[in-house]
């Protein structure tokens, strides 16, 4: 019974931990989609997390609060297309100079709106209520694995799905796949490329901003410097190895969330210094993209 | 009343007068020809008239109702189509998405799949362009995705057809076939506006033709009163002169200065290939063939970057299957790329950098040290020698015309005497008197013994100027013509992949 506790505790640790990155993810994969790579995924999370506890906190709601960080996001991500399409920034500066910004934005606002630095957690803010189905939630296994986490998990979930239907299947999403790919064919046709630009980003932005929310109070309830720690880079990193597909890119979110879930359990069973085991999923990631890749060169030779 | 009048119309970019009061009719049901040398105004007049551009000056009118084109959204309103030399296509979409992208059946914002088969299927019987709609478009052959731009402008109802140089790509017999379908087209209600530089389409496919130089009309011609020399005398402003080719020297004098032997290349995903040719001294081998039949993967092998490469390759004789790159140039082996701003060039450098670019290691002094001076002072030589139009060597390549970037290259390639010449499309994109030096340059070597190997997409400068011609069709050489016996049929055959029993090997 304990070792299956063990994988339960792990494999519940592991969806919780992976729900950021695949919100992320299909931020990132929106973006790849319609050829302007957003790597300041990074940023959009980490200011939707300060929006949610800073928010949440001011008016003592924290559904207000997430409202609050996905318009927030979508703001953010609404500047950085305009950056980078009409006034033709560099994509890899234009998301770096949004993840510095927000870092040290967040920061700042720290210092003057709550005369704090480091880690704030308002004492009377909640996190998001877990799911609670009275009967399901309560089943041995499948209770703790299925029915107890918060919302947003949840909604990771249904963004993959959404987010396949919509590239896929939608016009819209149509248009967002053939600029990505001759963006000087579909202006040709009269397709809108400016408006289909904005809507891929800023639903990255808003999407973002729950992945950031999820970090802030998706079981705690605190906002902390630098909180997404590189995971917008890893969610982008999915996206690559997926080759832009949806249900492959969240499938290697949770791949890293097992990562971080092992890490974190290590951690606790071992006296070897914690950075040591907080390094480890990273790695795990940079071998996982050089096999993938490996075995892709090593077909290719046989093909 | 014309169909399409254009009245003094007038562009101009920063610094250079693009279009200089062009006035133009053309009549409904007819195809116009529009010729005219590189920069001669042709593009920029279409992108007015498509609305990609705005004209400073000038009106257009359609049945004689003057039309303001802001965008190309509005073109497609007035039922002008536009078939882009450089296909504006999506490769990862189907043939059906890629012809109704911009304008797709809706479901609410469902695109609905079924409705756009059938529109497709429908449109494709109703003028005979056999298509797949399901097919991806980057698995389609050139001639196939050309028929797809000319059924996205059919889904879109237009009447008036711009082609820009829609033959540049494609074999004789679907030059052919493309005829054939715009003759349907015109004789269906649509008006054709054909933008050609070869002067034996203009003949064939148009009523009349209009001729731009330097921006202005020339003249325009009912071809039936006119032979293609009016016409590129016209195109030039002067009388233009065939280059003249001698005979080849006699099978007996001549060597094999460029060996071929079983040449196959099987890296990664490219086609395997198997090639065998000789090229011998004092004689220009054309090869002929549509792109991507295994042309960039000779070439690659030939100058030593390819990998998986088996078979051999001699030069004068001497084995250079296994030497790097620059032995094979220091041993004579010299190349003009397809692609001179990419391949040939660095438009980021000088033209002195670029003219010392394949020899400079051998100038360095004590300590890797490089003679600059010395290095400018050799490339001004070159700039007269090679009549390299600059103001002086320091120049950027990138800032330099076709004409003068291709001669840069030339130079380049040929200070150092070599004994074999690969020339890619070396007259791809040129004007008449840069394509007439170019060739005059192949021409020039082949006199002096040099084996030149011409790789061409185009097949008049092919039979222009080769001794032989041999076909290459999916990585193999199918067949091969000593000139007297060479015809544009039997290679677009060949081309094809089609084999004859005649074939003379």
């Amino acid at each position: 019974m304990d070792s299956l506790d063990l994988i339960v505790n792990i494999a519940a640790a592991t969806l919780r931990l992976g729900t950021p990155l695949i919100l992320a993810a299909m931020a990132g994969l929106l973006s790849l989609q319609v050829g302007q790579v957003n790597i300041g995924l990074e940023g959009l999370m980490l200011a939707g997390a300060f929006t949610v506890v800073a928010v949440g906190f001011a008016t003592q709601s924290v559904l207000v609060g997430l409202l609050a960080a996905i318009v927030v996001g979508m703001l953010l991500a609404a500047v950085f297309t305009l950056v980078v399409t009409r006034l033709k920034a560099n994509l890899i500066i234009a998301g770096l100079a949004l993840n510095l910004l927000v870092s040290g934005g967040t920061a700042y606002l720290l210092s003057v709106l709550f005369g704090t630095s480091g880690t704030f957690s308002p004492p009377d803010l909640e996190s998001l209520p877990s799911l609670y189905i009275p009967g399901l939630s309560d089943l041995p296994v499948l209770g703790r694995l299925l029915f107890s986490f918060s919302p947003l998990v949840y909604m990771s979930w249904l963004a993959v799905p959404l987010v396949a239907i919509f590239l896929y299947r939608t016009v819209p999403g149509l248009h967002i796949r053939a600029i990505g790919q001759n963006e000087e064919a579909a202006r040709s046709v009269g397709i809108p490329v400016r408006a289909r630009q904005y809507l891929a980003l800023m639903l990255g932005g808003a999407l973002c901003g729950l992945a950031g929310a999820h970090l802030a109070v998706g079981d705690l309830a605190l906002f902390r410097e630098d909180m997404t720690a590189g995971r917008g880079f890893i969610a982008l990193a999915a996206v690559y190895f997926a080759a832009g597909r949806p249900g492959f890119s969240a499938l290697a979110c949770l791949l890293f969330g097992l990562f971080e879930a092992v890490q974190f359990r290590l951690q606790l069973a071992s006296s070897t210094p914690p950075q040591f085991f907080q390094m480890l999923p990273y790695l795990m990631v940079v071998v996982t993209l050089a096999l993938i890749s490996a075995r892709k060169e090593w077909r290719k030779g046989w093909s | 009343m014309s169909f399409l009048e254009l009245r003094g119309i007038r562009k101009t970019y920063p610094g250079v007068l693009a279009n200089d009061d062009i006035s133009l009719h053309v009549e409904a049901g007819e195809i116009h020809g529009l010729v005219g040398e590189n920069g001669a105004g042709k593009s920029t007049l279409m992108k007015l008239l498509y609305g990609m551009e705005q004209p400073d000056a000038g009106e257009i009118r359609l049945n004689g109702k003057r039309v303001m084109i802001a965008n190309p959204q509005d073109a497609i309103r007035l039922g002008i189509g536009m078939v882009h030399q450089h296909f504006q296509l999506v490769p990862s979409l189907t043939v059906a998405e890629n012809i109704a992208l911009g304008a797709e059946p809706r479901y609410g914002p469902f695109l609905n799949r079924f409705r756009l088969r059938r529109q497709v299927q429908a449109l494709s019987e109703q003028f005979g362009l056999q298509v797949d709609p399901n097919a991806l478009v980057s698995d389609l052959p050139v001639g196939l995705q050309q028929r797809v731009e000319i059924l996205k402008m059919l889904y879109r109802n237009a009447r008036l057809l711009i082609l820009d140089e829609p033959s540049a790509v494609l074999t004789p017999q679907e030059v052919e076939s493309l005829f054939g379908v715009l003759r349907r087209l015109v004789a269906g209600g649509c008006t054709a506006i054909f933008i050609t530089h070869k002067l034996y389409e203009i003949m064939a496919l148009c009523t009349r033709a209009t001729v731009l130089r330097r921006g202005r009309v020339v003249g325009t011609v009912q071809t039936v009163d006119t032979t293609p020399s009016e016409i590129a005398r016209l195109m030039v402003g002067h009388e233009v002169e065939a280059p003249v080719i001698t005979e080849a020297p006699a099978d007996g004098r001549r060597r094999p200065r460029l060996e071929v032997r079983n040449l196959q290349i099987t890296s990664g995903s490219r086609r395997a290939t198997q090639i065998d040719l000789t090229v011998f001294g004092g004689e220009i081998l054309g090869i002929a063939g549509v792109e991507g039949n295994g042309q960039q993967e000779l070439v690659e092998a030939l100058i030593g970057v390819a990998d998986g490469v088996s078979g051999e390759v001699l030069l004068d004789g001497e084995s250079i299957t296994r030497v790097p790159t620059r032995t094979r140039r220091e041993r004579g082996l010299a190349l003009i790329p397809e692609d001179r701003q990419t391949e040939g060039l660095s438009k980021a450098m000088a033209i002195w950098e670029n003219l010392s670019a394949g020899d400079y290691y051998q100038q360095a002094q004590g300590l890797g040290v490089l003679p600059l001076g010395q290095m400018r002072a050799m490339a001004a030589g070159l700039l007269n020698r090679f009549d390299i139009r600059a103001t002086d060597e320091r120049v950027g390549v990138g800032t330099l015309s076709g004409g003068n970037a291709q001669k840069v290259v030339i130079a380049r390639e040929l200070m150092r005497d070599p004994s074999v010449l690969v020339a890619v499309q070396p007259t791809r994109g040129l004007d008449i008197g840069a394509a007439g030096f170019v060739q005059e340059q192949l021409l020039r070597l082949r006199g002096a013994g040099v084996g030149v190997l011409l790789i061409s997409a185009d097949l008049d400068e092919l039979l222009a100027l080769s001794d032989r011609i041999a076909v290459l069709f999916n990585g193999r050489i199918v067949a091969q013509f000593p000139r007297a016996a060479a015809t544009r049929e039997q290679i677009g055959l060949a081309m094809a992949g089609k084999t004859m029993s005649e074939n003379i090997l």
